[in-house]
């Protein structure tokens, strides 16, 4: 043993300082390069004439990039205005931010309950909770598409809000319960020792000290609502007036597949404020990742 | 008992009856809003900023509003009562939407999976017999194992290595945010994004495509990646692929942070080079997390929908199970088939389900 690790750490010590070095920066920067190609592509195509596009490579603007001419903002405009995307980002914003903030207030006050409140069957409620985060939205598409057909709720805001409160709710109750029920108990208890109500102490106490945990689930919620595609298509539609963007633009790649100015700007559209969002909240996002692993 | 220290303000509005009445106009008047909204929404004359407002404070603070209100209208209730009520206030709301969007409708699609396309007749079995024996239906069986097989064990060891590898370099958290960034765009967006580097021009032509330039650039002949089988399968997967590798990064590189630095020195004097300690301390450390990550992607996998609708449509033998479901819905209007095909899904995560729920038990 002992002759071995005299001989052994300069062998691994090399291959550490190998790994550390140069081939190591080389391979992680050739993959964030791969990673990052597809999207620059698609960027870059995006503010290029429409017949440049077509007659040559994104890549060959490189040759001469400051030569302004070759630069346009048309397809942006053409795509806004006459391909209905301006129309398809605020149906988005109508979807989304209701659809992000009604299954988080509703959770909240659930997972309140059934972290501090004592009634029957609460562990069994937890237990169904549990096993509905893996459960297909698929399953409910047919029987919910008639319903909504009998209520007149087909095609309505209003529908695709409680659709996606609806399918987002087990992971928000989840992920919100585990993170009240683990304040400190003195807390909730001196607020009801000073008198305080179970509303008050929800709002004043338990919604302020898990704000974290709200957030990160609201960036989750928003992300999975703004990027939908089947329920957005589902029980919305594409009709102009309701379509979102991701349902917009798949609707321009079937009639305009070929028109690589249209796309390549819509895509850019629909991705704009979800990229924001990651860029900005990035650090809070990746925590409600880490704190959502379990669910599919 | 509320009356009681009140009794003294002699104020109408402070009245007993007045102090039950005014919750139960409060909800009135916000259902009567909820139902007033849906129809302003439906207006295409609107103009967009009024639904903007309209929708935020319907959706934002209508909701509180209504738990505000029930929870008023408990509190007048004698105190007994009340502390029995108010929990189903607070649940109440979250379990009638899980029960509405979840629990029933899958009851009933387990139901409808047994009737014909407009689930008047009863056919027994025959919506699964044409799930297993249909030939399109076989190769989305096909494609989906492929799915599962490459997108979970490519995307979970990708990231794995990602994962161990960028904890080395100064700038991780660049690195990190440029792999991770796929998380954020749809799948729509992606297959646009892709779409454009598989782009086919016939012979002769420049490529506009960047998979197409680099081939013909070697020399080859331009490939319809979308339309070839079996390359296109793979080439679909390719995007799943792109999209999930940073999100097991992200998961992964926290489990391997979590690795001790004693064990990793240990292992070192004990003389294990890099390799060693990555398949024998680092990898069955973080065992258990590429377990939950890997059922997470396999989850999401097998509802793979958008990625498929619009690159192929599931034709030149791309289809997959959920593609198939939305056809059978919204293209041939067979509402059994399209049942069926939930109710396979379902049973296909039910293993995870079981398994969370008693991890969820241990954990109590």
């Amino acid at each position: 043993m002992t002759p071995a690790t005299s001989a052994h750490p300069a062998r691994s010590s090399a291959l550490r300082r190998g790994l550390q070095g140069i081939p190591l920066r080389a391979l992680i920067l050739f993959l964030c390069f791969l990673w990052t190609l597809p999207t620059a592509g698609l960027l870059i195509s995006s503010f290029r004439q429409r017949s440049a596009i077509t007659s040559s490579g994104w890549w060959t603007v490189f040759a001469h990039p400051f030569e302004f001419t070759q630069w346009t903002l048309d397809n942006y405009q053409l795509v806004l205005t006459s391909d209905g995307m301006g129309r398809a980002f605020l149906n988005s914003l109508l979807v989304s931010i209701p659809a992000t903030v009604i299954p988080i207030t509703i959770a909240a006050f659930a997972a309140y309950a059934l972290a501090w409140m004592q009634f029957p069957g609460r562990r069994w409620i937890f237990a169904g909770i549990v096993a509905l985060m893996v459960v297909p939205l698929q399953m409910s598409l047919i029987p919910m598409l008639r319903i909504y057909t009998q209520m007149g709720l087909n095609g309505t805001f209003l529908g695709i809000w409680l659709a996606h409160t609806g399918f987002g709710l087990p992971l928000a109750i989840y992920l919100l319960h585990s993170s009240i029920a683990g304040l400190p108990k003195e807390i909730i208890e001196s607020a009801a020792v000073d008198g305080a109500g179970h509303f008050s102490t929800f709002s004043r106490l338990v919604v302020p000290l898990s704000l974290p945990a709200i957030a990160s689930f609201a960036i989750f919620q928003f992300l999975w609502t703004w990027n939908d595609l089947l329920v957005a298509l589902v029980f919305l539609g594409t009709r102009p007036d309701v379509a979102v963007v991701t349902a917009r633009l798949s609707e321009l790649v079937g009639s305009r597949g070929q028109d690589w100015h249209i796309l390549t700007a819509g895509a850019f559209i629909t991705m704009v404020i979800p990229l924001l969002v990651f860029f900005s909240l990035q650090r809070y996002f990746v925590r409600g990742l880490l704190a959502g692993s379990v669910k599919g | 008992m509320q009356g009681a220290s009140t009794a003294e303000e002699s104020s109408l509005l402070d009245s007993q009856p007045a102090r039950i009445l005014r919750p139960i106009l409060g909800l009135t008047a916000i259902f009567a809003a909820f139902g007033w909204s849906t129809g302003f929404m439906r207006d295409p004359n609107a103009p967009a900023w009024q639904l903007l407002l309209v929708a935020l404070a319907i959706g934002v603070l209508g909701v509180w509003t209504l738990f505000f209100l029930a929870n008023d209208l408990v509190s007048r209730f004698p105190r007994l009562w009340a502390e029995r009520i108010r929990p189903y206030i607070f649940v109440g709301p979250g379990l009638l939407l899980l029960f509405a969007y979840l629990v029933f409708p899958t009851v009933q699609t387990l139901y409808l999976s047994f009737l014909d396309a407009r689930s008047q007749r009863w056919v027994g079995w025959q919506n699964y017999q044409f799930a297993f024996t249909d030939r399109t239906m076989l190769i989305a069986f096909r494609n989906n194992l492929l799915w599962l097989v490459l997108v979970t064990g490519i995307s979970v060891s990708l990231g794995l290595l990602i994962a161990v590898l960028v904890d080395r370099v100064r700038w991780e958290p660049l690195a990190k945010s440029l792999i991770f960034l796929p998380m954020a765009i749809s799948f729509v967006g992606a297959s646009v994004i892709w779409r454009f580097m598989y782009a086919f021009q016939p012979p002769g032509r420049p490529q506009i495509g960047l998979l197409n330039a680099i081939w013909t650039g070697l020399g080859g002949n331009p490939i319809g990646w979308l339309q070839t089988q079996p390359l296109n399968t793979f080439a679909l997967i390719v995007i799943m692929i792109w999209l999930q590798t940073g999100f097991c990064m992200v998961i992964l590189s926290a489990a391997v942070k979590s690795v001790p630095s004693e064990l990793l020195e240990a292992a070192r004097i004990d003389g294990a080079n890099e390799i060693e300690i990555f398949f024998q301390v680092i990898i069955p450390y973080v065992s258990k997390t590429v377990m939950t990550v890997a059922t997470t992607v396999v989850i999401l996998v097998l509802k793979v929908f958008d990625i498929v609708y619009v690159m192929t449509s599931g034709q030149f033998g791309t289809e997959v199970i959920a593609n198939r479901m939305y056809s059978e819905m919204f293209r041939f209007r067979h509402f059994g088939r399209g049942s069926a095909l939930a109710v396979i899904l379902l049973i296909a995560v039910l293993p995870v389900m079981i398994g969370n729920i008693r991890s969820w038990r241990r954990a109590q």
